[in-house]
């Protein structure tokens, strides 16, 4: 019986490195780097590092990618006065800013703007490129393509965020800057701004979708452990050929809940769990401001925002003096 | 290391010591907790006031150790009783030269309020911060800006008192002198100077921001919001009040930067008050007037109070201060805002009456004497 010995991985595998497939002589031209091993990497998965299959998308995307990261950072470096522990004591609040809103969708000056608009331009580069390239390889590898559309779904809530929204608000200014807290600020007074996203329903849709996604990965996670003693593990074998491991996993969820998932459709519930909440949250983030400018009235207007019974102010509930300890 | 008998014995002994050391241990180290938690209390108890209707989540969260500790600035509040002037007294205006505020003072109540003052604000350089170090017979001259300056903030006090009631006395008669903002100090803390913009080689939005300064609170939030608010009426509020409407962003509707700027100031209410957002607003609707409590109306009451006196009082003063009390960037004057009378409380001083003994400084008139 293999004991645990790490984090996550029971056994690591180290020996000669897997090359993957050549068939037809010429496939290696393309994969770049030496195959070594990692012990340190061995614990969180596969202790193999390399080789890797960069193409011209790959290529494409970390150049356009560096680039975007290097203006970004270069560009709050110059807003420091180009210090660098300044740089390093400031790097949270530090931020490249879309520009004021007085340029629209024009092309605004460098110091305004224009930077984070060049900024954007290769970020967006960077980010399409490389999904091209999960494409592709998946191509390649005559899979299916989910990875791909699970990337195009978080992409699409990027794009409505740092484009979409923008064009349609008629100004770049609308778009999230660049930086630790400062989009932070943004969240804040987006849903400030438009009178509390929490009753825009398809950030309710987003947040279900994004807390399911968790609550479905612990549970389907918690379930293969927990029969890999019979075979659960091998889930693909499972799926076509239900054995014992399968039985239990079932029969555990059914007399626990009174429904289980199955073996392959309980990828299909994480899946579309995973893709709904970037696409629902994004065509929230969509009709914000387009269509809906006060999202609590809205809410009033379609009669889900409760009211509350009760007086406003501490002086119906107690007094200032009585919390401080003044009197009793 | 160990001699050989050692672990010879050990080894046809085992015995499993880590179960007893553990259990004794982890028992040992309850009791200890358990007898420090009820010695000394629970070190991290909070106590809520409830500022809203239940379902609401509106409550404002304290620390027992800071909610039950007094402001230590209380105890040195003076009290003096004013002297009831039974007429036919002297006034300052008859006895002293160039007395253009408290002239129709009796002489007695003049001269308690200037020892008052000179505790309040220079207790330790005495009648000379303001007079000179000359005779009394010089003590008429204008020549310290400290004195031109004090004598305007006397002006500023009883207008505050008078035109300002409804905030300084929204729940019952606190008012303010000049302790309330001075605390024995010749400037008050938690003044402020402009400083915006923060940043180098940018300009617009991205210049007045996204820096940890003491005008943001230390957050990445822009750093202009106080001298955009709290020296003209500009207005706060961001929100449509349809769920549709049409517009230009930043012309007709307001824009996300300006939401920022909106936010900024409303953190640094919070933190002038050490309060949280619930205190005046019902946080699911910040804009709707039925939703919010009596304390919204009276911060609203001293942001225009307090552009007043930044406008009419501190603003102005700007060329009678020597270089060293003006902005460290624009040379601006000193200005003041919600903290530097708060300095993080509720209600500053934590609502003690400071203006009882003093109504020379409640009025611009003739003060009221309480008549026993």
């Amino acid at each position: 019986m293999v004991e645990y010995q790490n984090i996550f991985t029971q056994v690591q595998v180290q020996g000669t490195p897997e090359w993957g497939m050549d068939d037809n002589g010429k496939m290696m031209e393309e994969r770049v780097g030496k195959p070594g091993f990692s012990t340190l990497v061995g614990w969180l998965g596969n202790a193999q590092l390399g080789p890797i299959y960069l193409g011209w998308t790959g290529l494409v995307s970390l150049l356009t990618g560096t680039l975007a990261l290097n203006i970004i950072g270069l560009n709050m470096l110059a807003q420091v006065g180009w210090s660098i522990p300044e740089f390093i004591r400031q790097l949270f609040w530090l931020a490249l800013e879309p520009p004021s809103p007085e340029y629209g969708l024009s092309m605004p000056p460098l110091a305004d703007g224009g930077w984070y608009i060049i900024a954007s331009f290769f970020l967006l580069v960077s980010v399409m490129t490389w999904w091209l390239r999960t494409y592709l390889l998946a191509a390649e590898h005559k899979m299916g393509k989910h990875v791909a559309w699970a990337f195009a779904s978080a992409i699409w809530l990027f794009l409505v965020l740092g484009l979409f929204r923008p064009i349609l608000m008629g100004s770049w200014a609308e778009a999230v800057p660049y930086g630790i807290f400062p989009h932070l600020d943004w969240t804040t007074a987006f849903s400030i701004r438009y009178g509390n996203l929490y009753y825009n329903p398809f950030h309710c849709l987003s947040i279900v979708f994004l807390y399911g996604s968790v609550l479905l990965f612990a549970m389907h996670g918690a379930t293969i452990l927990a029969v890999t003693r019979y075979g659960g593990d091998r889930e693909l074998e499972q799926i076509v050929d239900r054995g014992t491991a399968s039985e239990r996993a079932a029969l555990f969820w059914r007399w626990t809940m009174g429904f289980n998932a199955t073996m392959e459709g309980i990828h299909r519930w994480a899946w579309w769990f995973a893709v709904l909440t970037p696409i629902t949250g994004g065509i929230g983030i969509l009709l914000t401001g387009t269509v809906v400018d006060n999202w609590f009235i809205w809410a009033q207007e379609h009669n889900f925002a409760p009211l509350y019974d009760g007086s406003y102010g501490y002086a119906d509930y107690g007094s200032y003096e009585a919390f401080i300890g003044k009197e009793n | 290391m160990l001699p050989k008998w050692f672990n010879d014995w050990n080894r046809d002994n085992p015995t499993d010591i880590y179960g007893p050391a553990i259990l004794i241990g982890v028992l040992g180290g309850a009791v200890v907790a358990a007898a420090l938690l009820v010695s000394w209390g629970q070190p991290f108890a909070t106590s809520s006031l409830q500022t809203g209707p239940r379902g609401t989540g509106m409550s404002v969260p304290e620390f027992n150790v800071a909610r039950l500790t007094p402001d230590p600035d209380i105890e040195n509040i003076i009290e003096d009783a004013p002297y009831v002037p039974e007429g036919g007294e002297p006034l300052a205006k008859d006895i002293y030269q160039n007395v253009q505020v408290l002239g129709d003072l009796t002489e007695d109540n003049f001269n308690r309020l200037m020892n008052g003052i000179t505790q309040w604000v220079a207790p330790d350089q005495g009648c000379a911060y303001c007079h000179g170090d000359g005779d009394l017979e010089t003590y008429g001259e204008d020549n310290l800006y400290t004195k031109v300056v004090s004598r305007r903030m006397i002006q500023m006090t009883q207008n505050i008192n008078e035109n300002w009631s409804g905030h300084v006395n929204a729940n019952q008669e606190v008012g303010v002198t000049c302790y309330t903002c001075h605390r024995g100090q010749n400037v008050p803390s938690e003044i402020w100077f402009r400083i915006a913009p923060v940043n180098e080689a940018v300009e617009g939005w991205a210049a007045v921001q996204n820096r940890a300064t003491s005008i943001s609170q230390s957050t990445s939030l822009p750093s202009n919001a106080l001298e955009t608010y709290l020296t003209d009426y500009e207005p706060v509020n961001v929100h449509d009040l349809e769920s549709r409407v049409s517009g230009i962003i930043g012309e007709d509707v307001a824009s996300i930067q300006k939401t920022e700027m909106t936010y900024s100031l409303m953190n640094y209410f919070s933190n002038s008050l050490g309060v949280n957002c619930v205190f005046c607003h019902n946080s699911r609707a910040f804009y709707d007037p039925e939703q919010v409590t009596p304390q919204w109306a009276t911060a609203l009451l001293g942001r225009q109070m307090v552009i007043e006196m930044n406008q009419e009082y501190l603003i102005p003063l700007q060329d009678v201060y020597p270089a060293e009390r003006l902005g460290p960037i624009y040379g601006d004057a000193p200005k003041a805002a919600c903290k530097t009378c708060h300095k993080g409380y509720q209600q500053p001083l934590q609502g003690t009456n400071v203006i009882g003994d003093w109504p020379e400084l409640a009025t611009t008139g003739a003060p009221e004497y309480a008549t026993e």
